[in-house]
């Protein structure tokens, strides 16, 4: 096991610089660039601007430079279009905030989707699990972008109990909003898959095994239902983990949060290279570690999985 | 007192197509020590049956009736009331070992919560004790595999843990729904022999269910032939096997395959199992019985004694039912299998060899 993780993890390390050749290279490929606006510059002052972050090097020589500066210094150089930010500062300003408000918006994913999705399973066909289906359901077609401002509508403007927007690290009455809008739909899928995984699990013949002998129900759920029951959840968490704490855009923009989601969007919008270079590789990043943390719930949930 | 009484058990499923009467009014006893078969095709309701007395069944599955054991009412109980009873008095070993067993535990944990929970025993100790089970269903390095999960054993093995998971607290009585059919031939026979080693040992009562006539043949003491969820004949093993007296049973004994049976078709019984969801309204076996009376059809025999341990639901008399036995079984047969059955010399191969079992000694009378 331990072998196979250091194994995932030196592949890891082609698969990003793969991505970040190919980003690099797909990035240049696009028309126009970081300087081209609606008033277009004089030819000397974008000449200057372009000799000043090298954009004049011919564009292998800019990607060995890339390349350098991130492997040797992990220096992911300034921002194309703040001049007096760089990209190491701007992931490590928002990314604990997006980190923050994600983290808590898949904790809550999870922990109430398995447990209203197990409940429903459990009290399959009664009153319970209809309405948890139902809610469910709400959950899930209504999106974060018409979640957020029906939440500001009801909690900032008319009770008064939370702030409409703006983060702080002290105070968690500027979470709730964001998690709560972030969190509801991924916990709907949550629900709708522990509970038919479950209900799948619970008619089979290992649990009626464990019922014939004399185990109490709930004995039965915790101890030989959960955990199988568990597996095409885990699977889909994965991925959601990851695009949670960086496809927050709808969040970052309606809270005005100050996560890397905005500054993903706006970097794509802007063509800020150096941003959109240093937000894909901390996204390609996550995503093969969670991948890889998927994996390894599996095999411990699954005896059969052995790597 | 029965140690297991069951009298009018019937079990009902609600599916979007209706009722199933899985189940229809049995009655049975279970004495101490006992050991009952319940054979029957699939869907006869013979596990249903099973899956009723332990509470097990499906949550659209509905039991009625009584179950007494040791004089306690079981059918339809409390849980806390089943939990007592399961695996500590009553035991339950099925079909498919592999899935029937949990394939995300370590078998020594499945089997010591066993006795943590029932006998209240330390995790160590239930361990220990589990291994000491083990061994004695002959599972060679106990010690060593317990550690190991379900998926790790060969199928036999497998079989063997779930027996030895059964009798950790010593049941009262051992249900095996199947125990033998995802196994293979040799594995089989190994599997039927420890059980009857172990019934022995052990003292309990024992209700075998399968559908296998082998099975049966060498590990039953009594015999039930279920057919539509009912009964259709009860007797002790040696006459349901030398006499039968149902059609149906007569008709099950004829498709087991001889040794010196010619020709590359296995005889059947022609037609299929009655739909449960529309049962007949007379006897279930009337579309597929060569004994048919016009009475059949509309009407469903009931389970009568007719010798002092001997009982059968048919309309059919005892005495046309065996005097026409012999043409029956074989114009259902294949002709040469037929005319080999006639040659075969007396006493030099036994005629009917049952797959996987001990017992082959009735054929002298089998063939009357």
């Amino acid at each position: 096991m331990f072998g196979y993780i250091l194994r995932r993890l030196a592949v890891a390390i082609p698969t990003l610089l793969l991505l970040i050749i190919f980003s690099f290279l797909l990035m240049h490929a696009a028309p126009g660039g970081p300087f081209t606006g609606e008033r277009s510059l004089p030819p000397q002052v974008l000449a200057n601007l372009e000799a000043k972050y090298g954009l004049d090097d011919p564009l292998l020589v800019q990607l060995w430079n890339y390349l350098k500066s991130v492997v040797l210094h992990f220096d992911f150089g300034p921002s194309f279009v703040y001049p007096d930010l760089t990209v190491n500062k701007l992931i490590a300003d928002g990314f604990p905030i997006t980190m923050t408000y994600g983290f808590l918006a898949f904790a809550l994913a999870a922990v109430v989707g398995i447990a209203l999705g197990s409940a429903a399973a459990i009290r399959h066909n009664t009153w319970l699990d209809y309405l948890a289906v139902g809610t469910a359901i709400g959950a899930q077609v209504l999106p974060n972008f018409v979640m957020a401002p029906i939440l500001v509508l009801i909690f900032t403007l008319w009770f008064k109990w939370l702030p409409g927007g703006g983060w702080s690290f002290s105070d968690p009455s500027f979470w709730v909003m964001p998690v709560v809008a972030l969190g509801t739909s991924y916990m709907a899928s949550v629900a709708r898959i522990t509970r038919s995984s479950m209900l799948e699990v619970l008619s089979s013949n290992h649990i009626r095994t464990a019922r014939a002998k004399g185990m109490p129900e709930s004995r039965v759920i915790l101890r030989h239902a959960l955990k199988p029951a568990l597996l095409p959840v885990i699977s889909y968490l994965g991925p959601v983990f990851v695009s949670m704490i960086t496809g927050s855009v709808v969040i970052d923009i309606y809270f005005s949060t100050g996560g890397i989601g905005r500054a993903f969007v706006d970097s794509a919008l802007n063509r800020d290279y150096a941003v959109m270079m240093g937000v894909t590789i901390l996204v390609g990043a996550l995503t093969i570690l969670f991948n890889l943390i998927v994996d390894i719930l599996y095999a411990w949930i699954d005896p059969k999985i052995r790597y | 007192m029965a140690l297991l009484e069951i009298r009018d058990l019937n079990v009902r499923f609600a599916t979007n197509d209706g009722e199933v009467k899985a189940v229809n009014g049995i009655n049975l006893d279970v004495e101490p020590g006992d050991s009952l078969g319940i054979v029957g095709e699939s869907g006869s309701g013979k596990s249903q049956l099973s899956f009723a007395l332990m509470g097990l069944l499906a949550k659209n599955g509905r039991a009625s009736g009584s179950v007494k054991f040791d004089g306690q009412e079981i059918l339809n109980a409390a849980p806390k009331v089943l939990n007592k009873i399961r695996a500590e008095k009553i035991a339950m070993i099925f079909q498919d070992p592999m899935t029937s067993l949990n394939p995300y535990m370590r078998v020594a944990d499945q089997m010591a919560e066993v006795l943590t929970l029932h006998k209240g025993m330390s995790k160590r100790d239930a361990v220990a004790e589990s291994v000491r089970m083990l061994d004695a269903v002959k599972i060679p390095d106990a010690q060593g595999r317990i550690r190991l999960y379900p998926h790790e054993f060969s199928g036999g093995m497998r079989q063997r843990v779930m027996i030895a998971m059964a009798l950790l607290c010593r049941p009262q009585l051992l249900i095996a729904d199947e125990p033998t059919t995802a196994l293979d031939v040799t594995v089989q026979a190994q599997i039927m022999q420890l059980l009857a080693e172990l019934q022995r040992e052990f003292g309990m009562a024992m209700i075998l269910i399968t559908h296998d006539l082998g099975v049966i043949a060498g590990s039953a003491e009594r015999v039930a032939v279920m057919y539509g969820g009912r009964i259709r004949e009860s007797a002790p093993v040696g006459p349901i096997f030398a006499d039968p007296t149902h059609p149906y049973t007569q008709g099950l004994l004829a498709t087991i395959p001889r040794v010196d049976q010619e020709g590359d078709e296995l005889s059947a019984i022609p037609g299929s199992p009655p739909n449960m969801n529309h049962p007949p309204a007379g006897c279930a076996f009337e579309p597929r019985c060569p004994y048919r009376l016009a009475r059949c059809a509309g009407e469903d025999p009931v389970l009568d004694l007719f010798d002092a341990d001997r009982a059968r639901a048919c309309f059919a008399t005892v005495a046309d039912v065996r005097a026409r036995r012999e043409t029956v079984i074989l114009s259902a047969d294949e002709p040469a299998a037929a005319e080999a059955v006639e040659e075969a010399p007396e006493g030099d191969l036994p005629v009917e060899i049952i797959a996987g079992a001990g017992m082959a000694g009735t054929d002298s009378e089998v063939k009357q």
